[in-house]
C-alpha cells in the first residue's frame, strides 16, 4: 500500500513530523517498506533552458545542446532525445548529480568527440515513470534554474506500507490515518458523509439473477451520471496517483483509482452508452463464456463466477476487473458508477482461476467497508461531479443487505488475561472508541460492536489485540516462562534421539553431512523405485524438483556429480531426512544414505588413498546400525539389495528376516546417469526399520576379565569360490565354542597354487580360557572340530 | 703369581679398570671381562689362591679382594652402559627421518550448519522444559490450513505458495507443509496440557530465488497452560533470542502482526547495525525481523478440542535458515542446499562440538 505524506495529512491533522509518523507505523503493525522522498532523491536536478540543439558532427541521432540552468555561462551537452530542441524547457542534472533511473553519477566527458556537462532528463531517468521516448518538456513559462522537484510538486514523500490481509481498512489511506490519530498521532479529520442527492432518475438499474445465491452481492449502489466531461484529471489527483504507482488516464478513470487508495473502496465505471438496455444484471457467468477485460486479454468464464452484464454479455467481472466494452473512454459524456459488496471467497475463487490479479480484487477479498455502497455515494458522487462536472441520478439500489454488525462481549480484565498488560478501563473503552468501535456498558462488562469497516473482527482475542497494539505492545510485561522442573527432562525422547546421534557418527567417519531437497525429478525417482502419481506435485518450481523422493541417495549422487564438476571426485556424504513411500504420514520414513565417490583420500605419499569399495559401504552401513543399537555381530548379509545396485557387488544387511540396510557399488547404469566417473559405493537404511532397544537404565552388566593366557590359531582353508565367506565363519565360530573370544579372517586369496573355481581363506580365532590355561590337548581338539565343521558344512579344506 | 698385599692389589685393580676404560666396544669390554673375572680371569685365580692361607690371613685377603672384584664389576658395567648407549645412539642416528613432511591426512567432514543451528535451538528450549514434537512433511489441507484457522480462500492462504499432491477420489489434495504450524495442531489433538513444544522440521513453499528456497527449515514452539500469556512469550523469546545469539543485551522488539492462528499476533525483531554492507547483531539503530508468534487463536484451541475459557498460551515460529545465516554470517540461502564441499568445510561444524547450556551454544569454526 503506497501513499505521500500529504495524502495522509488529507486525513490527519497532526503536528507531529514524518519521522515520528514512520517509526509509529510498524509499532501498529503497519510495516513501513520505503520511503521515497523524490525531492532529496531529485535535489540537483533544476530547470533549464535549452538555448541551441545543433546536430552532433560525428552521431547522427545525437545533437549537441547549450543549455542555460540559471546561473554562469550555458553548459554544454551532448543529448539524444528526439525531441531536444532549442527554445524548450527541460531537466537539467549537472555533473556530479546522481541518476536514479541509470545509476549512474554523472561525470564531465566527451560524447563522440563533443564535451558534455550533464544531462538533460527523460521521466524514466528520473524513475517518475517509465516514460523515455524523449526528455522532459516543461510549460515555456517554467522558472529556469530553480529546482525541479518542487516545481514538479514531488516534495512530498512516498511511504509504502505492508498490510496483513486482516487490516484491509488500511488498504486505504483514510485507514491509516485513523489508526495514526487512535494512537495518540494526530486527529482523524471529518469525512463528508452527507447521503447522496439525485437530480434525476437513472436510465440504469441493476437486476439481480442469482439464483437463490444472494450473499454473493449482498449490496451495491449506482448512480448515472450526465453531462459529464471526461479531461485529462487535475494536476493534484495525477501527482498522488503517480507517486504510487497509477498511471493518469483520465479524470472518470483515475477517480476510480483514487478512491479505491484514499478510502479502500474500489469502483466500476460503465459508459451508459454502450451499455446495451437498461438494466445490469448481476449473475453467475455462462459456462464457457468470454470475458474482454480491460488489460486488453480476454477470459473464459465458468459458471461460477460472478459477474455483471448487459443484454449483450459480461462487463463486469465482479470485483475482479471491468471490461472494455462498456468501460468509460475519453469520449463519455454519461458514467454510470458501480459501489459494491462482493462475496469475498467468490472474489478470490474467480481471481484464482483466471490468475486475474488487480488492485480491486485485492481489497475485494480482505473485506470493504460493508455500508460504503450506501455511506460512500454521496462523498464519491460529489467527487464526481465537482471534477468532470455534469449532474448525478438519484442511486439505485439492489441486494438483500450486508449482515456485518455483530457483538462480542469483552471484560476489562480480558487485558490483562491474554497479554498480562495492566490498563485502566476507560483507557481501554476510548482506543476502542477511536478506532470506531461501538462500545456499550452491560452488566458483567462491555458489549462491542465493531466498526462496519472492521470484517476482521470476531472475537474478545481480536478486541485484545486492538486494544494492545494502540497502546503498544512495548508495554507488555517481560515474564520468564514458569519452571516445571528445576533440572528439566531431556528435550528429545530416544527415537529423536537417534538421528542427532547418526550424523555425530558418520562424520567421525569422515562423511561430510548434506541437506538436500525432499523432491527430485521424475527419472530419478523412477531409478530409485519411486515417482507415484500420488507423490508428485501438481505445482512443481520446476520438473527438476517434482516428485517426493523414494530415497536420500539420488539427490547425494546428484551432489557428487557437482562436486565432481567442480574438480572435486573424492566425496563421502550422507544425509538423514525424510523419504516417502505413500502420502499418508505412516508413509514418511527417516532415511540414512551415504555415498563415496572415487578414494578414500587424497593423493598422498603415505599411501592411503586407494579406490572405495562395496566395503566401505558395508562398514558405514554397519557404523549406522552400531549406533542405532544392532551389534555387528546380530547381523546377517543377504544379496537382495535393490536394482540400483552392482547385481553381484551389493547386499543387504539382515537381522534374522528383518532387512535393515542395503549397501554396494552402484549399478553402472545409475553411475553413468549421475555423470560419475569415480568407483561409486553407497548405503541406506530407514531408521523406522531399526527397532528402538529396550530401556534398560544406565547400568552395565557385570564385566568378566580371564586371568588366563588367551591362545591364538590359525587356519587357511580352501574351499569353492561361491561358498560365502559368512558361511565358514558362521562354522568356524560354531565349532570353537564358548572360548572364542575373537575371530578374525586376515586373507583371501585366488590365483597360483590355488585349483580354479577355488579360493582360500585364512581365519585366526583367539580362545579365552575362563577356568584354567588351555592344554596343548585340549586346544588340539578344538582346532580338529574346527576343521570338521568347516569340512562339514562349506566343503573346505585345511591348506596343507 | 702376584701377592694378595695392598699394593698389589691395587696394582692388578687399577690396571683391569684401565683396560675397561681404554675397550673401544663391547667385543673388546668382554675380553676385558674374561681377563678379570672368567674362570681363569686374573681375579679368579686370586680367589683361588685365597684357598691355602690359614684362616685370619685369608678372612683379611678375602676382604680386599672382595672389594677390587666388586670395583672391576662396577667399572665394567659403567663401562656396558655407555657402549651401549653410543651403540643406540649410533644407530638412532641412522635411521633419521624429514619429519617435515607431511602427516596423513585427517577427516574434513563436517556436520551441517543446520543440524548445528536446530540442536542450539533445542538446547536453549530444553532448559526452559520443552519437549521436541515432529509431524509429517506431506499433510492434510486441514492440518496445514483449516484447523490452523486459515479457511480455504482465505488471502493468508496466497501468502504461503503452497505445493500441492493430485486430489484423491475425495477430491481432497494433500500439500508439502507450508510451515511447522500444523505439528500445533496434531501436538493438541494428541495431549493434555501442559503442552511446552518445539517443533524442527522441514517446509516447503513454491518460491524460488536469491532469498527464497522451496524447501526450508522452520522451527516451531507452542506452550499451553493455565495463565500463560503474552507476557510470558516476550520472556520467553527474549531469553531465546539473547542466549542464541549469545548477546546478552540483544534489543528485543514486538511488533504487531498478523497470523490467522494467533491473535494477538506479534513479529519479534531484534537489534542490530549495519554499515558498509556488514550486519552485527546486537544494540543498535535498526532491526531485523527473526520471528513471527502470538497467543494461540481461541478457534485454533476449539478446532482441537481445547476449551479457550480454560487453557491458553502461546506460539511461535522462526526460519531455521535466516537464524543461522545471522549467527554464522552465511550469506546466500541456496548454498545451504548445494552441497559443495568447499562451503561444507568452510561453514560446517566439528562432530564432537555439541551445543549445550553448559558448554556454550556457540560453535567455533572448524
Amino acid at each position: 500500500m503506497k501513499f505521500t505524506r500529504d495524502w495522509l495529512f488529507d486525513h490527519l491533522q497532526t503536528d507531529r513530523s514524518l519521522d515520528e509518523i514512520l517509526e509509529a507505523l510498524p509499532m501498529l503493525g503497519l510495516e513501513v517498506e520505503s520511503v521515497v522522498d523524490r525531492a532529496e532523491v531529485l535535489a540537483p536536478f533544476t530547470i533549464a533552458e535549452v538555448l541551441s540543439a545543433t546536430q552532433h558532427p560525428n552521431a547522427d541521432k545525437l545533437r549537441v545542446c547549450m543549455v542555460s540552468t540559471g546561473t554562469g555561462e550555458p553548459v554544454q551537452v551532448v543529448c539524444g532525445a528526439p525531441n531536444a530542441r532549442a527554445g524548450m524547457k527541460g531537466v537539467f542534472a549537472p555533473v556530479e548529480a546522481f541518476v536514479p533511473g541509470i545509476e549512474l553519477t554523472l561525470k564531465a566527458g566527451e560524447i563522440r568527440g563533443e564535451v558534455s556537462n550533464g544531462m538533460l532528463c527523460s521521466e524514466r531517468e528520473m524513475q517518475l515513470s517509465d516514460e523515455h521516448d524523449g526528455i522532459i518538456e516543461l510549460p515555456a513559462d517554467a522558472p529556469v534554474g530553480q529546482p525541479f522537484a518542487p516545481y514538479a510538486g514531488l516534495d512530498d514523500p512516498i511511504i509504502e506500507i505492508a498490510i496483513t490481509p486482516n487490516r484491509a481498512d488500511c488498504l486505504g489511506v483514510r485507514g491509516v490515518a485513523r489508526d495514526l490519530a487512535a494512537a495518540g498521532y494526530g486527529k482523524l479529520k471529518p469525512l463528508d458523509t452527507a447521503p447522496h442527492q439525485g437530480t434525476f432518475d437513472s436510465p440504469v438499474r441493476w437486476q439481480l439473477d442469482l439464483g437463490g445465491q444472494d450473499h454473493l452481492c449482498p449490496s451495491i449502489t449506482g448512480i448515472a451520471f450526465d453531462n459529464v466531461t471526461n479531461p485529462a484529471s487535475p494536476e493534484w489527483m495525477a501527482r498522488r496517483l503517480t507517486a504510487v504507482g497509477q498511471r493518469p488516464i483520465s479524470a472518470l478513470v483515475d477517480i476510480t483509482n483514487y478512491v479505491m487508495i484514499d478510502l479502500g473502496r474500489p469502483l466500476h465505471a460503465y459508459d451508459i452508452d454502450k451499455i446495451n438496455g437498461d438494466t445490469l444484471y448481476v449473475r453467475l457467468a455462462k459456462q464457457g463464456e468470454t470475458f474482454a477485460a480491460l488489460n486488453e486479454k480476454i477470459y473464459d468464464l465458468s459458471s461460477d463466477m460472478l459477474v455483471i452484464g448487459d443484454a449483450d454479455g459480461t462487463d463486469d467481472l465482479a470485483g475482479v476487473m471491468g471490461g472494455e466494452r462498456t468501460g468509460v473512454r475519453a469520449e463519455t459524456t454519461r458514467m454510470f458508477l458501480e459501489i459494491a459488496i462482493f462475496d469475498p471467497i467468490s472474489v478470490a475463487t474467480t481471481g484464482r482461476q483466471l490468475n486475474l490479479h488487480s488492485d480491486a480484487r485485492y481489497r475485494f477479498e480482505r473485506g470493504l467497508d460493508a455500508t460504503a455502497p450506501q455511506t460512500m455515494a454521496g462523498h464519491i458522487a460529489r467527487l464526481v461531479t465537482s471534477i468532470c462536472g455534469g449532474q448525478a441520478s438519484h442511486a439505485v439500489e439492489a441486494g438483500s443487505g450486508v449482515d456485518w454488525q455483530r457483538q462480542i462481549d469483552l471484560t476489562p480484565d480480558k487485558l490483562t488475561q491474554l497479554t498480562g498488560i495492566e490498563l485502566p478501563a476507560d483507557r481501554q473503552q476510548h482506543i476502542l472508541e477511536q478506532l470506531g468501535f461501538i462500545v456499550e456498558t452491560t452488566a458483567t462488562g462491555w458489549r462491542v460492536t465493531p466498526p462496519s469497516w472492521r470484517g476482521d473482527i470476531d472475537g474478545a482475542a481480536d478486541l485484545v489485540e486492538e486494544i494492545a497494539r494502540i497502546h503498544g505492545f512495548d508495554h507488555l510485561p517481560v515474564m520468564a516462562l514458569p519452571r516445571t522442573q528445576e533440572v528439566p527432562q531431556p528435550a528429545v525422547n530416544a527415537a529423536q534421539l537417534r538421528p542427532l546421534q547418526l550424523r555425530r557418527a558418520l562424520v567421525e567417519c569422515g562423511l561430510m553431512e548434506a541437506v538436500t531437497f525432499s523432491f527430485l525429478a521424475p527419472k530419478e525417482a523412477d531409478l530409485f523405485g519411486g515417482g507415484a502419481a500420488a507423490l508428485t506435485l501438481v505445482n512443481p518450481i520446476s520438473a527438476d524438483l517434482s516428485v517426493m523422493r523414494p530415497s536420500a541417495l539420488p539427490n547425494l549422487l546428484q551432489t557428487a556429480g557437482r562436486n565432481q564438476d567442480r574438480g572435486e571426485v573424492d566425496c563421502a556424504m550422507f544425509e538423514v531426512g525424510p523419504v516417502f513411500l505413500g502420502d499418508q504420514p505412516t508413509d514418511q520414513r527417516t532415511a540414512c544414505a551415504g555415498i563415496r565417490h572415487g578414494h578414500t583420500a587424497p593423493r598422498e605419499w603415505h599411501g592411503q588413498r586407494r579406490r572405495v569399495d562395496v566395503f566401505d559401504a558395508k562398514s558405514d552401513a554397519e557404523m549406522a546400525l552400531g549406533v542405532l543399537g544392532v551389534r555387528k555381530a546380530s547381523l546377517q548379509v543377504d544379496k537382495s539389495a535393490p536394482n540400483y545396485f552392482h547385481p553381484g557387488r551389493s547386499g543387504v544387511l539382515t537381522q534374522g528376516r528383518t532387512k535393515l540396510a542395503s549397501f554396494g557399488e552402484l549399478h553402472p547404469n545409475i553411475a553413468s546417469h549421475f555423470g560419475l566417473r569415480g568407483p561409486i559405493v553407497g548405503f541406506e537404511l530407514f531408521l523406522d526399520d531399526v527397532p528402538l532397544a529396550k530401556a534398560k537404565g544406565p547400568a552395565r552388566s557385570l564385566l568378566k576379565m580371564s586371568a588366563f593366557q588367551p591362545v591364538s590359531r590359525d587356519f587357511a582353508f580352501v574351499l569353492d569360490a561361491d561358498v560365502a565367506a559368512s558361511d565358514l565363519l558362521r562354522a568356524v565360530k560354531s565349532a570353537a565354542g564358548p572360548l572364542l573370544s575373537d575371530i578374525q579372517l586376515f586373507d583371501v586369496y585366488q590365483g597360483k597354487g590355488i585349483e580354479d573355481g577355488k579360493k582360500s581363506l585364512a581365519v585366526t580365532i583367539t580362545l579365552t580360557p575362563q577356568k584354567a590355561t588351555l592344554t596343548e590337548q585340549e586346544i588340539e581338539k578344538i582346532s580338529a572340530a574346527v576343521v570338521a565343521l568347516a569340512k562339514k558344512n562349506c566343503g573346505a579344506i585345511l591348506r596343507g | 703369581m702376584q701377592g694378595l698385599d695392598a699394593q698389589s692389589l691395587k696394582f692388578v685393580s687399577d690396571e683391569i679398570v684401565q683396560a675397561v676404560d681404554a675397550a673401544e666396544n663391547l667385543d673388546e669390554l668382554e675380553a676385558v671381562r674374561v681377563n678379570a673375572l672368567g674362570k681363569k680371569g686374573r681375579i679368579s685365580l686370586l680367589m683361588r689362591a685365597l684357598g691355602g692361607m690359614d684362616a685370619d690371613a685369608r678372612k683379611a685377603a678375602g676382604q680386599a679382594l672382595n672389594i677390587v672384584k666388586d670395583q672391576v664389576a662396577a667399572a665394567l658395567e659403567s663401562k656396558q652402559s655407555a657402549l651401549a648407549q653410543a651403540a643406540l645412539n649410533e644407530k638412532l642416528a641412522t635411521e633419521a627421518i624429514d619429519v617435515s613432511l607431511p602427516s596423513r591426512p585427517n577427516s574434513e567432514a563436517r556436520l551441517h550448519p543446520l543440524s548445528r543451528t536446530i540442536e542450539e535451538v533445542l538446547a536453549i528450549f530444553a532448559e526452559m522444559g520443552f519437549q521436541v514434537a515432529e509431524g509429517p512433511d506431506i499433510e492434510s489441507d486441514y492440518y496445514n490450513f483449516t484447523a490452523l484457522n486459515i479457511p480455504p480462500e482465505h488471502p493468508a492462504r496466497q501468502e504461503h505458495d503452497t505445493f500441492y499432491l493430485p486430489a484423491n477420489a475425495d477430491g481432497q489434495r494433500k500439500v508439502l507443509r507450508t510451515h511447522t504450524s500444523p505439528v500445533q495442531i496434531r501436538t493438541m489433538e494428541a495431549s493434555e496440557p501442559p503442552i511446552r513444544i518445539i517443533v524442527p522440521g522441514r517446509t516447503y513453499r513454491s518460491d524460488h530465488d536469491a532469498t527464497h528456497s522451496p524447501m526450508f527449515h522452520q522451527c516451531e514452539g507452542l506452550v499451553i497452560g493455565n495463565g500463560i500469556h503474552m507476557g510470558h512469550l516476550k520472556g520467553c523469546l527474549i531469553d531465546f533470542c539473547r542466549a542464541f545469539f549469545g548477546v546478552d543485551d540483544l534489543p528485543v522488539r514486538f511488533r504487531p502482526s498478523y497470523f490467522p492462528f494467533t491473535e494477538p499476533s506479534a513479529e519479534v525483531d531484534i537489534g542490530c547495525t549495519r554499515d558498509g554492507g556488514g550486519l552485527k547483531i546486537g544494540a543498535g539503530d535498526d532491526w531485523l525481523e527473526i520471528l513471527g508468534s502470538g497467543m494461540v487463536n481461541p478457534r485454533v484451541l476449539a478446532n482441537c478440542g481445547y476449551d479457550p475459557e480454560k487453557y491458553q498460551g502461546f506460539a511461535f515460529g522462526m526460519g531455521i535458515e535466516r537464524i543461522a545465516m545471522l549467527k554464522y554470517g552465511i550469506p546466500d540461502l541456496r548454498t545451504f542446499y548445494d552441497s559443495d564441499l568447499r562451503w561444507m568445510r568452510h561453514y560446517g561444524f566439528l562432530p564432537f562440538d555439541a551445543p549445550s547450556i553448559h558448554a556454550g551454544l556457540v560453535g567455533g569454526a572448524g
